[in-house]
């Protein structure tokens, strides 16, 4: 009944002749893939082409603000590149990019399932978010959007001429692409674990794509609800956030933060699942407190959905909901401190190595611990009223997203790469890209912190000549960010061809990814696994010296 | 019981069922885990539409308490004999749709599609009403945008002689009562369209036989997506017809 399934060790290693890769050829055997991992790549390949999109933008936006006056870009200009540098970076990037490429490829991986639950709904994610890419990018060619990501009415609805209802709508369709990988997700990890594998053997990478996804499917139709009620605000003129008609423009606040609150937790849950992965494989023990760090998870999906109003402190929501909503803020934050501690604990007496995913993860524990307690002086409202709107938030948020979340998803890939191709990315330059992103991520955004907190408001292309030479730094900081975000571009599509070859398991990590072949076969696994052990056994992995992983079938 | 004896137990189950049939997807163990799933991802689905629904009836909350006196007035203008009439047409295709996942489940094709085929026309007569009534409303210049006028509701509502005429101001914002009853039958309709075009494939793979062998779950599924298009109108009912019938 149970059989004993060898690997190839790891020195002698060769390319598998069947893979997911190599079991079909052609354009239409992708298209028309049913394989998460292929549907994976995909998106990758996708979600890449609009960071670097959304990163030409933010160049833009940095070489507007180099000298004081707004002379490289006009006003109305410098309006929409801001606008399609946020709504392509949240929308098309953050939001899918580690749960719709490295979630999609290791969760039904993980959980020991040959498939995500429903393969044609994840291929149509992919489809729906290819189709919202080029609304988005029809909105910019065509003369852009200037509302901010944010939609802010009455502004979009009645004062600007612009393609909002293009964006809005691409907004709309990119969400049920999120919706349609939270739903995916979910019924994956509920209904398809493999036998044995209990809650709490499930790797925490899952744990936090489970608390993703509940934010992803109760938040994101909320934000749908609300584009559709500006479009037809714009088309048809109806009522409900116009005050002339007897409407609220408040009211889209909510209802918008209601979305786009949970909506960072979406974007950095996922990320923080990387790390618990990348931090346990490279000191070689158990992520400290599992239980703590998987609960939390899930603490932060729900404390989430109740904090949305401290976007709003300045925008006239009565003194005591901000005090509860800034109380409530407060509160997050102990969830998330509960997994940077237990990180640092993990790495306490570990057998700790330097790979380039443990770099980047490094980077992250430190840059989301100040994004992370910049958001704690934020949410405290007398500080909020002095920061709010200024580049103190702008600094805030782009240490969260990307420090924290840009260098777990960075992590991720070259922590998976060799899983997903089969070959290593070239270890040296990758290292160096890593410190280069560090580097270059600090000069970017440290000096905003002290723009914002001496009061350069964001969102305008001029700014007083007192503020330029901190605006230099912060330009000179976005080439050499830049540059680290190429270099990985370069080397991995460069190792695809040249990669020494990984074999199944380069990192001897403990997941079930790491038992199966790289690249792995379309279904995964020859035969169901049984699994006997927790996530992060490394006594187990011991004991199994000559990698023999139980199977049933 | 530990782990092994789990495992050992699925592994024999498996063994045992030689016969896959063909619906059955690769990725799946069983017939049952196939099942399950799909009504289990349904359900989800399910839920993200009432959250989708949700930001609606947020909005109705916050707007009937600041203009009551508009709310009911706009209640008033609106034809109660055809929203019972929907409810009545809507309850009946909640009826003919669980009838058919019966016959689905005793396989009986011919009842089926039958089944099928009366939820349909049930849902078209649904989706006519709706529209004799959204033309009503544009005669009456009551869709907001478009051709609103708040000149209807300054005057005395022969049909409610006792109520007060109301303010211009507050007429006024009858237009915000009207925007969220467009939405929100709006969006409810757009559900029953896309019910109905659904429903109509389904009953074509019915015809041929696919839901009467076993595969159960697609009837099934959509069952509870119709049933749930329902649940939202009997919520919009009261809310948008009856407001003030106990008065």
């Amino acid at each position: 009944m149970s059989t004993i399934l060898t690997l190839p060790d790891q020195s002698t290693a060769t390319l598998p002749k069947v893979s997911y890769l190599s079991k079909e050829y052609g354009l239409k055997s992708w298209l028309l893939t049913g394989d998460h991992k292929r549907i994976a790549m995909l998106y990758l390949i996708s979600i890449t082409f609009f960071f670097f999109i959304g990163g030409a933008m933010a160049g833009l936006i940095r070489l507007e603000l180099l000298t004081p006056p707004s002379d490289l870009l006009a006003a109305d200009t410098y309006n929409k590149v801001f606008t399609a540098h946020g709504i392509i970076m949240v929308f098309l990037f953050l939001v899918p990019s580690v749960p719709a490429t490295i979630g999609n490829f290791v969760i039904p991986i993980m959980v020991g399932a040959k498939d995500l639950a429903f393969p044609k709904i994840n291929l149509l994610s992919w489809y729906l978010y290819v189709a919202a890419g080029c609304m988005v990018i029809a909105a910019l060619v065509s003369g852009g959007v200037d509302t901010g990501w944010t939609f802010t009415t009455p502004l979009s609805t009645h004062y600007l001429n612009t393609h909002v209802i293009t964006a809005g709508l691409a907004v709309f369709i990119a969400g049920f692409s999120s919706i349609f990988t939270g739903l995916n997700f979910i019924v994956t990890i509920h209904r398809m674990r493999a036998p044995g594998m209990t809650w709490f053997r499930l790797p925490l990478f899952v744990w936090s794509h489970y608390a993703a996804s509940i934010l992803m499917v109760l938040g994101t139709p909320v934000l749908a609800i609300t584009l559709v009620l500006v479009v037809l605000e714009r088309t048809i003129g109806i009522g409900v956030f116009d005050p002339t008609k007897g409407g609220d423009p408040l009211l889209f606040q909510h209802l918008f933060w209601f979305y786009s609150h949970p909506a960072v937790y979406i974007m950095i849950l996922p990320g923080m699942g990387v790390i618990s992965e990348v931090i346990s494989t490279f000191s070689r023990k158990r992520v400290f407190g599992y239980t703590a760090v998987a609960f939390s998870s899930v603490a932060i999906a729900v404390f989430g959905f109740f904090v949305w109003a401290h976007h709003m402190f300045i925008m006239g929501i009565s003194n005591y909901s901000a005090l509860v909503f800034s109380l409530l803020t407060m509160l997050v934050a102990v969830p998330s401190a509960i997994k940077i501690f237990n990180w640092s604990a993990t790495l306490y007496k570990g057998s700790i190595t330097f790979e380039t995913p443990m770099l980047y993860a490094f980077g992250f524990i430190g840059l989301f611990t100040i994004g992370g307690l910049t958001g704690v002086f934020l949410g405290s409202m007398g500080m909020d009223i002095h920061l709010t709107e200024t580049y103190f938030i702008v600094a805030h948020f782009h240490f969260v997203m990307v420090g924290g979340m840009l260098m777990a998803y960075l992590s991720g890939v070259h922590f998976w790469w060799p899983k997903m191709t089969g070959r290593m990315y070239p270890e040296g330059i990758s290292k160096l890209a890593a410190v280069i992103t560090f580097v270059g991520f600090i000069l970017t955004f440290f000096p905003q912190f002290l723009l914002g907190y001496l009061g350069m408001p964001r969102r305008y292309a001029a700014y007083p000549p007192e503020f330029q030479v901190l605006n230099v730094f912060s330009s000179a900081g976005a080439s050499v960010l830049g540059v680290g975000y190429l270099l990985p571009l370069l080397y991995l599509t460069w190792s695809l061809k040249y990669g020494k070859i990984a074999g199944p398991n380069p990192w001897q990590a403990t997941g079930l990814e790491w038992q199966i072949q790289s690249p792995p076969l379309t279904e995964n696994f020859v035969e169901t696994p049984i699994v006997t052990h927790e996530a992060y056994d490394y006594e187990w992995l011991e004991s199994k010296k000559d990698h023999e992983v139980p199977t049933v079938g | 019981m530990d782990s092994h004896t789990i495992a050992a137990q699925t592994a024999e189950a498996g063994h045992i069922e030689h016969e896959h049939p063909p619906f059955l997807r690769h990725h799946f163990a069983t017939v049952e885990q196939q099942r399950e799933t799909a009504t289990f991802g349904m359900w989800l689905f399910l839920l993200t539409e009432i959250m989708f629904f949700g930001g609606l009836f947020c909005a109705y909350l916050i707007y009937r308490n600041w203009y009551y006196p508009a709310f009911v007035d706009g209640s008033h203008s609106l034809h109660i004999w055809a929203g019972t009439l929907n409810t009545t047409i809507l309850i009946v295709s909640s009826f003919t749709m669980a009838m058919g996942v019966h016959a689905s489940e005793t396989r009986m094709r011919k009842a089926l599609v039958g089944w099928c085929i009366a939820t349909i026309i049930l849902g078209c007569g649904f989706l006519c009403v709706k529209a004799y009534e959204w033309h009503d409303e544009w005669v009456e210049h009551h869709v907001p945008g478009l051709n609103f006028s708040p000149e209807g509701f300054m005057r005395v509502n022969p049909a409610y002689p006792a109520d007060a005429p109301l303010q211009r101001d507050m007429a006024e914002k009858t237009q915000v009562y009207f925007s969220l009853y467009f939405a929100m039958t709006g969006m409810h309709a757009l559900h029953m369209i896309i019910g109905v075009s659904l429903l109509a494939l389904l009953t074509i793979r019915a015809w041929g036989g696919a839901y009467t062998s076993g595969h159960v779950a697609p009837v099934e599924n959509f069952g509870l997506y119709w049933h749930f298009v329902d649940i939202v109108w009997i919520f919009l009912f009261p809310l948008l017809y009856l407001i003030s019938r106990h008065q």
